[in-house]
């Protein structure tokens, strides 16, 4: 392997760059249209094509030097550093988790109302990417419509209020159930056949359920939406006039109306099902059902020939993302106070695959870190909240070409060597 | 009865415009089997840089109907072929070894960055072009009538030219062949001296340069796209390429003219508001009993 | 019935859209023998492997299974097209439906036959014991809630499991590697791992397709007597393909010959080796230079 670096095919390279990014961003951003008529921005179309000029010739000289090499090496090697930790492995978790549970519990007391919100917003997001990362990470199925179980889960809490009064403790499990049928009857069908067609109909399955919300205005309200109730704490109220025929909080303990407070008990509920959701998922990967998933993931045919039904088992997976899918709406049609469809159009599929797809396909802990990095930081930044998808898109396609396992390392629990017995 | 007639010769011509998107999906999934979920937009991109060449025509003073249509539709079709080519060389290349979800993940993410960029670029309100083709033929049928602009008879022209060329290139010239090789067996292909990654960067052009034809198409005849326009059309081809038999090209066509039929049909009888729904509907509904579509062949699996 | 075989092949037909790829196949295995599909490249045997696993649904002929103390009909499991008689049965419309539904290559294992492939096919991204366990899935607790709130019963369960997994790693000379990725190991302990995995299902019939291919002769021995001891110690009746014919010759008690998806000559290692048809097949009809095989 030469070390030198060969300047010429650099320049080359950068040029065609240059001169593809021309024609490419030319019309469309070196020329505004304005109506029938158009103004131009030479000044930013020269930036653009200069910024891709420089990039393209400093990953032409990277590529060339030695470092660059060896990552091409590694990366067409497929090396994604999958490692299997050692037998009785101690991970740092057993110290981390008890630190973030109490951080978790203390947060909603110390924080102001309006960094509680955008933190239920980021859990109901890690509720949402951990539904998807068991089916696109573990199961290795690839479901671009997660955003229609988000809305029967949202849906289901509002319209089971009220048309048949159900508050929101009855509706929980209610919506998780109903979006778990749901994906066993979208699910059943098309995961009989190859597995790319799956994408494509989950993403037309998403696009059905907000075509009809939209369009069904006597059942749904439609654009306009619909009324979703608070959860209560035995009983009692959390508005500030009782609205489900309780009493209100603030009323039954004589305290002054805390809009906050409603806040703090949602934020804490949330906590709690994400803890109960985190350690099943925690439990689901060491078990049968969770091996078998990674297992079809793996090789399809493979599972087949050892007498794995893989119908059955990749419905299992879709139908358990879904239904966390389901509580995730339930917990944001309540967050709201009320829903309507346009919280659930692609893009919020697109963000959901987005925190999957950096925090690592298959990692828990990575999938709880990019769930807030992804919705707080555009809450935090108004600035980046236009390039958000745009940003998403990137990070998909890096991500795919940099690292397509994530940037968490994926482990693999060891086991201990023992007597084996027939 | 002449709603019916109606509608079908409106849902020809949706339908031929589906076709010429489908062919981009059905020839990509023929060569390397992946969804191009980026290909609506690119179609969303072409309708854009229309409006653009026609701003710019006018700009110039150059208003003669056959002159500009042929100059959008040649810049059109040049600038999108090079964003099929770009758009293949960034994101779908460097991933030919990598795991089954990662071109798919990839396409969704270009797809995103597209309809983002034409966002920033271009504002999020919708746009618009100038009518440049008037008059209408109206037929009398009884005591109806069925009409047909002159844009849709020029859009039935130019899409099943369109259509005839793309034959032709496929299966009388060597570039066609070439493509039929690789499509066929990518490996052997390459040992016989075929540059794959040359040819699969060409199919990516041919598809985006139907898309562009279909953009230009739509675009003139509807008037006004925004940067969303990509992706329910985009459901829509794919829905017509599986209805057809992916990696079928005269499948690719008849399932774009059949779903713009029964599309048509659907919203003239029934409703308008859900033909979308009916749409994926259907979609699922092939997939279910007949996936290898009308003309496709059954897929044995390689053990 | 003979229930001495364990499984009959009767005028077994495939066909690909218009290419005959098997017309008409008629063998039997012997219950504990070890046979060996044979013949030319492109001759059909990896067809007849996947018609018999359920990878390929069979468009003509008969596949019957006799094991786990029943018989099962592979074209039956794999779910067949109603029958006019069906619409006056419910039961064999309700069981028709049920394989329409859920049947699928994998009841052909359950049914007591396991099988390898030509090119291997192993969880690469799990490691070797995962690999193992997987293939227990159907032994195991697989209760949602014993799982989640690891219970004893579900506890014992996975433990028995694993020391299920350790027995064949050690049969297979594995137990060294038993925590690296199966993807990471050599070729020839990717195809004993493989080997394993399938016998994790309780099998009473074992397909191997090409156990040998790659392996060097030291390797290809150790394979014969593994292959051996699954034959003698696990009471396991084995069918192999394989180009090896030194390993062929060896090991097997009955041979098929397939050439051109036909079955040409059936019988033991002595006949076959002086078989013409066969010497024939492999070397090309015309050409009579003389052959020991």
């Amino acid at each position: 392997m030469s070390s030198s670096i060969n300047i010429k095919k650099s320049v080359i390279d950068t040029l065609l760059a240059g001169l593809l990014s021309l024609i490419v961003f030319g019309p469309v951003i070196g020329i505004l249209l304005d109506g029938y008529d158009f103004t131009t921005r030479p000044s930013l179309l020269l930036t653009m094509v200069a910024i891709v000029m420089v990039g393209r010739f400093a990953i032409s000289l990277f590529v060339q030097s030695e470092k660059g090499q060896m990552m091409l090496y590694k990366h067409q090697n497929n090396d994604d550093g999958v490692i299997v930790l050692p037998p009785g492995h101690k991970s740092k978790m057993v110290y981390i988790v008890p630190i973030a549970i109490i951080i978790g519990l203390v947060a909603p007391f110390v924080a102001t109302k309006y960094i509680l919100t955008v933190l239920i917003l980021g859990l109901i997001y890690v509720l949402l990417g951990l539904g998807l990362n068991i089916v696109v990470g573990l199961a290795g199925l690839l479901d671009l419509g997660f955003v229609g179980f988000y809305a029967i889960g949202a849906y289901g809490l509002s319209l089971g209020y009220q048309y048949l009064g159900f508050g929101f403790w009855s509706m929980l499990p209610l919506a998780a159930i109903m979006a778990a049928v749901a994906g066993a009857i979208l699910g059943f069908p098309v995961l009989r056949m190859h597995g790319d067609y799956l994408a494509i109909v989950t993403l037309g399955f998403g696009e059905i359920i907000r075509l009809i919300l939209t369009n069904w205005t006597s059942f749904t309200g439609g654009p306009n939406g619909v009324y979703a109730p608070l959860p209560t704490l035995f009983g009692l109220e959390f508005e500030r006039r009782a609205k489900q025929g309780g009493t209100p909080f603030h009323e039954f303990f004589n305290l002054p109306y805390d809009s906050g407070l409603k806040y703090v008990f949602i934020y804490l509920s949330l906590f709690m099902v994400v803890c109960a959701v985190l350690y099943i998922k925690h439990r689901l990967v060491k078990m049968p059902i969770g091996r078998a998933w990674e297992a079809l993931r793996e090789d399809e045919i493979a599972c087949r020939s050892l007498g794995l039904n893989h119908v059955l088992i990749k419905l299992s997976a879709f139908m358990m993302g879904a239904s966390t899918g389901g509580l995730a709406g339930v917990f944001f049609a309540t967050y709201q106070g009320f829903v309507n469809p346009t919280s659930f159009t692609f893009f919020e599929s697109a963000l959901i695959l987005a925190i999957v797809v950096l925090g690592g396909l298959g990692s828990t802990v990575g999938v709880v870190i990019a769930a807030f990095v992804l919705t707080v930081t555009p809450e935090m930044l108004r600035e980046v909240a236009d390039f958000r998808v745009l940003i998403f898109g990137l990070l998909m396609v890096v991500m795919m070409i940099w690292r397509p396992r994530g940037l968490v390392r994926i482990t693999r629990t060891g086991f201990a060597v023992r007597k084996g017995v027939a | 009865m002449d709603i019916v007639l109606q509608q079908l010769v409106n849902g020809l011509t949706l339908g031929s415009v589906y076709g010429l998107i489908a062919v981009g999906y059905t020839m990509v999934y023929g060569i390397i089997g992946m969804i191009n979920f980026a290909h609506g937009d690119v179609y969303m991109v072409s309708a854009y840089i229309t409006a653009i060449v026609l701003a710019l025509l006018s700009f110039f003073g150059i208003h003669s109907f056959p002159v500009v249509i042929l100059f959008t539709l040649l810049l059109t079709i040049i600038i999108t072929g090079v964003y099929g080519w770009t758009i293949e060389r960034v994101a779908y290349r460097p991933l030919r070894n990598s795991t089954r979800l990662a071109p798919l993940i990839s396409a969704i993410g270009m797809s995103l960055i597209l309809q983002n960029y034409v966002q920033i670029a271009q504002g999020a309100r919708s746009q618009g072009v100038p009518t440049l083709l008037d008059g209408t033929l109206r037929m009398h049928i009884g005591d109806g009538y069925v009409q047909l602009t002159y844009m849709k008879v020029f859009i039935l022209v130019a899409a099943f030219s369109g259509m005839g060329i793309l034959t032709y290139i496929i299966q009388k010239t060597t570039l066609g062949r070439m493509c039929r090789a690789t499509q066929q067996d990518r490996k052997m292909a390459s040992i016989l001296g075929i540059n794959t990654d040359r040819i699969i960067s060409y199919v990516f052009v041919i598809g985006a340069a139907m898309a562009a034809l279909a953009g230009v198409l739509i675009t003139l005849d509807y008037g006004s796209f925004d940067f969303f326009v990509g992706f329910v059309i985009g459901v829509k081809a794919f829905t017509a390429a599986v209805l057809g038999g992916i990696g079928s090209l005269p499948g690719a066509m008849l399932g774009g003219v059949i779903l713009g039929l029964a599309e048509s049909l659907f919203s003239g009888l029934v409703n308008t508001d859900y033909k979308d729904v009916f749409a994926f509907g259907l979609l699922v509904t092939i997939l279910i009993f007949r996936p290898s579509g009308l003309l496709g062949k059954p897929a044995v699996e390689k053990v | 019935m003979k229930q001495d075989n364990i499984l009959t092949v009767e005028h077994l037909e495939m066909q690909f859209g218009g290419i005959k790829a098997l017309n008409d196949v008629n063998f039997e295995i012997k219950r504990g023998s070890i046979s060996a599909l044979i013949g030319p490249n492109g001759a059909g045997k990896t067809t007849v492997f996947n018609c018999l696993t359920g990878f390929y649904k069979a468009t003509g002929g008969a596949i019957t299974l006799f094991a786990n103390g029943k018989q099962t009909r592979v074209g039956k499991v794999l779910g067949e097209p109603f029958q006019s008689s069906d619409y006056v049965n419910p039961a064999a419309f309700a069981s028709r439906l049920r394989y329409k539904m859920f049947g699928g290559s994998h009841l052909v294992n359950r049914s007591g036959l396991a099988r390898t492939f030509q090119n291997i096919r192993l969880f690469k991204e799990m490691s070797v014991v995962e690999n193992l366990l997987v293939a227990q899935h159907m032994q195991v607790n697989r209760n949602l809630l014993a799982g989640i709130f690891n219970t004893p019963g579900y506890r014992k369960a996975e433990s028995r499991a694993l020391e299920r997994a350790f027995y064949w790693l050690e049969v297979m000379d594995l137990v060294d590697h038993a925590n690296k990725l199966a993807g990471s190991m050599s070729y020839g302990q990717q195809r004993r791992l493989e080997i394993a995995r399938s016998m994790c299902t309780n099998p009473e019939l074992i397909c191997l397709d090409e156990p040998a291919a790659g392996l060097n002769p030291a390797e290809t021995h150790a394979l014969s007597s593994m292959i051996r001891v699954l034959q003698k110690e696990h009471n396991a009746t084995v069918l192999l393909i394989e180009h090896d014919m030194g390993m062929v010759m060896d090991i097997s008690e009955h041979i098929v010959v397939l050439d051109h998806g036909e079955v040409i000559a059936r019988g033991g290692p002595d006949d076959i080796k002086s078989n013409p048809k066969v010497i024939a097949a492999y070397l090309g009809a015309e050409d009579d230079e003389e052959v020991t095989l």
